[in-house]
């Protein structure tokens, strides 16, 4: 297990070189998406249209934050992941259409490795650690789409050394969450 | 001599009992993560209880909500048989949902089912969720109990046949395993057995309540073998999956076992506030 600092954007290389276990710091830009931010961009993909946001090596954070506003500016109360699991059947599709390196989320994905192949990893952060993470957030850039409420909404977020993340799905097939519920499957056969 | 509670009395103390909750995890609930810590020996779990460790610290200094998803309110309200209620509570504790979204503040989390419209300040048809009791004596007690979505939506209900007692842990094990690391574990699980459909439901909800290590030779039994599922912190592998589990029953039909699984983040956020009482 190694530690390693990244800055996005996330170049290719920069995420090939991460192996489930590792831990991770990121700074830079991060874009929340929920639920119906991931399905607003894959309606606005189908229609050919051009999205507000920069998705090129991008790390897109599973999370609606719990924003306050002062004086015009926006600053995030409470951050942490939410249940990526969600966004699990839109993921392949986003990543078709853009060059995203990182998820970050909770609990794990399935049915996303194949996709996530040599192009993009899954970053585990500590579900419900929301005080914690909005320690690193040091600005809220903007926020797109503001209509879908404050927890669907897409939010630019400049991060400091947002972590520690555990890398549970590497570019390289390997998925942490798989191998735990893999043991945890054989031990509930044993006790049923 | 009879108290006198107030509609304004009753909704400050309802902002007030939501921000504890909010801010401050019960000591018995941090005792259980510290003592969760302490045993366990994978290395990437006990990071992440570590950061769990540090951030309800930063929570609590810092007033400021645990998690984002601050929940739904669950209001568990006890209403003592001398006092006079002659003012809208309903209505008081309604207003102080919404007054601590603005002031604690909360994330709105109410939509309507369908057009998933949000309501902008965690009120809406049926919500917050008021359960009254009458109880000797002359206080009103308010427990708030926020549930968060990621744990509630891996909760699951099953009326099994009468004569199905022992499948009731396969049941509780199911649950948990089909949850893996998406509820936020290490989890506490509340399990509510007979009653009715929905009573079944209420029963599991408020056995999440019971103080933490106030376990009996069953719920310690399932416990045990939650935690040999190997799920842990977060779901990336662990020896504790699960903090406690309690256990609540009711009579039921004769033809009927109705057995509801709660779970609940490692965030078992609730608190009291208890007014009136003096005489």
């Amino acid at each position: 297990m190694s530690t390693y600092e990244l800055v996005t954007p996330l170049k290719v290389e920069d995420v090939k070189k991460l192996s489930v276990g590792d831990v991770v710091y990121i700074s830079g830009i991060v874009y929340t998406a929920r639920d119906e931010a991931h399905a607003h961009i894959l309606e606005l993909d189908e229609a050919g249209e051009k999205l507000p946001i920069d998705l090129e090596g991008a790390a897109i954070y599973h999370c609606g934050p719990l924003m306050v506003q002062e004086n015009d500016q926006w600053k995030a109360v409470a951050s942490g992941p939410t249940t990526s699991a969600r966004m699990a059947k839109m993921t392949p599709k986003l990543l078709e259409k853009h060059n995203v390196r990182a998820l970050i989320g909770k609990g794990g994905m399935q049915g996303v490795t194949e996709a996530l192949k040599d192009r993009c990893v899954y970053l585990a952060y500590t579900g419900g650690c929301a005080a914690l993470a909005a320690g690193s957030i040091k600005k809220v850039r903007s926020v797109h789409w503001p209509q879908l409420g404050m927890p669907e909404a897409v939010w630019e977020l400049e991060v400091e050394r947002f972590g520690p993340l555990v890398v549970g799905i590497d570019a390289h097939g390997n998925d942490l969450f798989e191998k735990v519920r893999e043991q945890a499957l054989k031990a509930f056969c044993q006790l049923r | 001599m009879t108290v006198r509670i107030t509609y304004e009395d009753a909704a400050i103390a309802t902002v007030e009992v939501i921000r504890e909750a909010e801010t401050c995890l019960p000591y018995d609930v941090v005792y259980a993560i510290e003592n969760a810590y302490n045993r366990e020996v994978s290395e990437i779990a006990k990071a992440q209880l570590a950061a769990i460790l540090k951030n309800i610290e930063i929570s609590k200094k810092q007033l400021i909500p645990m998690c984002q998803d601050t929940g739904i309110m669950v209001f568990f309200v006890e209403i003592g048989r001398s006092l006079i209620i002659d003012f809208d509570l309903e209505g008081a504790i309604i207003e102080g949902v919404r007054r601590a979204t603005m002031q604690v503040p909360l994330r709105p989390n109410a939509v309507s089912p369908l057009s998933r419209k949000n309501s902008g300040d965690n009120t809406g048809a049926g919500l917050p969720d008021i359960n009254y009791s009458f109880v000797e004596g002359n206080k009103l007690s308010i427990t708030v109990a926020p549930k968060g979505a990621g744990s509630e939506n891996m909760s699951s209900l099953r009326m099994l046949n009468p004569t199905e007692t022992s499948k009731i842990k396969e049941f509780v094990l199911e649950t948990v395993l089909k949850a893996g690391g998406m509820p936020c574990p290490p989890i506490v699980v509340g399990v509510g057995i007979g009653g009715s459909f929905d009573k079944a439901a209420r029963l599991a909800k408020q056995a999440l309540l019971v103080e933490m290590d106030n376990m009996d030779a069953f719920e310690l039994e399932l416990l045990n073998d939650i935690n040999k599922l190997g799920i842990g912190t977060m779901g990336m592998g662990g020896s504790i999956t699960a903090l406690a589990v309690h256990v609540k029953q009711a009579h039921c039909h004769t033809a009927s076992l109705p057995v509801a699984v709660n779970i609940q983040c490692w965030a078992n956020r609730h608190a009291t506030v208890v007014l009136g009482g003096k005489a």
